[in-house]
């Protein structure tokens, strides 16, 4: 099957949207599938052979953080060429209501158009100013995908319709069994996501760190992500500073390697996630999760079997889930096996399974995917050219 | 003020209303289609599954009872009429009904598995039936979506959507066997 899959942002900027794109597109090419993606990107050396360049994100506040997409006339020539010489037998857009390519994708084309949603939004704006908009985009495409419970819940509450969950999975051998990639005496304690990014709650984690250096003099902080040294400790006492490594960004080899190093992966998320990909991560580097009570993450950690929970925000119970997990080495031998088995569920193989089911229902008895050129005058006429010119390499020898 | 300018918001408004209703045409157009197309899907999965259901008939994998009940129920799916949904529901019904009493878990599916010559029927049995339910959601989504557009009152009174018959959803039992999609 020849398959279209649309990313909304930028390729070189790390994320989960981008992370699930580059998976389910390698995930496919392993099966024997032809997989094109069109993303945006700021560098194009960056990109790998199966991924087309979209054009430069532009920075625009979206669902509450500020998201880097593409829109633009250049933006839609670019769509349009890329679906007109594509041929493919289905298109895949992601997070089609993002102010970004998807939506221009689905603009473009018609024919079989799935398409995935991955936030859950809270009655954003975007949506209800955009409702009609939304609708001119959601119409045209044949199957919706949610990623979590959350997502499907935010297109039923907001759009009407449904849609069918697949959850998101992960490349298990990409994690399972790397070297650790830094060593220490004492405990590794981790956190991995935008330092700057409140959501992701790198300060409640700061904010508890005394307590846990308090218990174990030895414990190692570990931050790994994207954001600025200088800022994250500024509001850090002098005494834990010693304890801190700060790795920044790292690939995502580093990142399982980083993730294998770890005694205790710390997840002090405050809202915002619709997943949590990042703890089955963890999981399947070995490492056990320690993560806020969010409704995404309780579901990942099967409840609680899986992992150890604390409530949202509350830097104490933090600290205590923490120690009590670094005290009992026999909790972290149990929480590690139990993670490695849950992780199973989400490896991509099973993901890419149940897409090519979703594939096949809606490209049955169907053409290709091609340009949609209705109501598009400009569109009409170019394509009565191509036509014509067409024609005439045809009757060429 | 010349006493003809009172036309102009009125033919701004024209203009308005006429670009809404061009649009709302548009938007129907597309319903319709994606209603045709899901439509057909569907119906393709359904024939493609009866098909199988007569094949694993004949192929003896299943006690004679189960065989005859099999083949039976195939052949009222795939001569019930495509115009009338409700009985075509009713049989596909029937016939999911004998797939899953037919496999109840995993253990008989390996049972079958053992017994068939080609394993592989099993796989694509499972394959059909996740696809039937598939498609009959994304078709019964897009009546949906079109239904909520033909509720409208411009496009009642000026009957936009033209002499298109109102869409119907597939109202079956699609349950796939438990004993094929056990993980």
């Amino acid at each position: 099957m020849n398959i279209g899959i649309v990313c909304p942002y930028a390729w070189d900027a790390p994320g989960g949207v981008q992370a699930h794109v580059r998976d389910q597109a390698e995930t496919l090419m392993d099966l024997g599938h032809q997989v094109s993606v069109l993303t945006p990107v700021e560098d194009p050396s960056t990109l790998p052979a199966y991924a087309v360049d979209g054009g430069r994100p532009r920075a625009v506040p979206y669902n509450g953080s500020v998201a880097r997409l593409t829109l633009g006339v250049k933006a839609t020539a670019r769509v349009r060429r890329w679906i007109r010489e594509g041929g493919f037998d289905v298109l895949h857009v992601h997070e089609p209501l993002a102010p970004s390519l998807g939506g221009l994708a689905c603009w473009a084309a018609r024919g079989p158009i799935v398409a995935t949603v991955h936030s859950s939004v809270e009655r954003s704006r975007v949506l209800v100013t955009g409702y009609y908009l939304a609708q001119t985009v959601l119409e045209k495409i044949s199957a919706v995908i949610a990623v979590s419970e959350h997502a499907r819940r935010t297109i039923v509450d907001h759009l009407g319709g449904d849609a069918v969950l697949i959850p998101n999975g992960i490349r298990i051998d990409h994690f399972a069994g790397v070297e650790p990639l830094v060593t220490r005496q004492g405990p590794i304690v981790g956190f991995l996501g935008r330092m700057d990014e409140p959501r992701k709650g790198l300060a409640v984690l700061l904010e508890a760190f005394p307590d846990i250096l308090a218990r174990h003099p030895e414990a190692t902080l570990l931050l790994m992500g994207p954001g600025d040294v200088a800022d994250v400790l500024a509001d850090v006492a002098d005494r834990c500073r010693d304890s801190i490594v700060f790795l920044g960004r790292v690939d995502e080899h580093d990142k399982a390697r980083g993730l294998a190093a770890m005694d205790v992966y710390v997840a002090p998320n405050t809202g915002g996630e619709s997943f949590g990909i990042i703890l089955l991560e963890a999981m399947a580097a070995g490492a056990p999760v320690v993560a806020s009570d969010l409704d995404a993450f309780s579901r990942v950690l099967d409840g609680g079997r899986c992992g150890v929970l604390f409530p949202v925000g509350d830097a104490q119970a933090l600290a205590a889930a923490v120690n009590s997990v670094l005290d009992r080495p026999e909790e972290r031998q149990r929480l590690t096996e139990a993670g490695s088995r849950r992780v199973m569920v989400y490896d991509w193989s099973r993901v890419a399974a149940d897409l090519i089911d979703v594939y096949a229902s809606v490209t049955a008895g169907q053409g290709p995917v091609r340009e949609d050129l209705r109501g598009q005058l400009v569109g009409r006429l170019a394509s009565r050219r191509r036509g014509q010119g067409e024609l005439e390499s045809g009757s060429g020898p | 003020m010349p006493d003809w300018w009172w036309w102009v918001p009125v033919i701004v408004a024209i203009c308005l209303v006429g670009l809404y209703l061009s649009m709302t045409a548009g938007r129907l157009d597309r319903l319709h289609r994606r209603i045709e197309t899901s439509r057909y899907a569907l119906d393709l999965q359904l024939l493609r599954r009866s098909a199988l259901a007569l094949d694993l008939a004949s192929a003896g994998i299943f006690d004679p009872a189960t065989t005859v009940v099999l083949a039976d129920a195939a052949h009222v799916a795939r001569v019930a009429s495509d115009d009338d949904l409700v009985m075509r529901g009713l049989a596909e019904s029937d016939l999911t009904r004998v797939f899953v009493a037919a496999i109840p878990d995993e253990h008989d599916a390996d049972e079958l598995r053992a017994m068939a010559s080609d394993p592989s029927m099993l796989e694509d049995l499972r394959g059909i039936c996740v696809r039937v339910q598939l498609s009959r959601r994304f078709h019964n989504d897009a009546v949906r979506a079109c239904r909520q557009v033909r509720r409208q009152r411009l496009v009642r009174w000026l009957s936009l959507a033209g002499r298109t018959p109102w869409p119907h959803t597939m109202e079956m039992d699609d349950t796939p066997p438990p004993g094929l999609i056990a993980r």
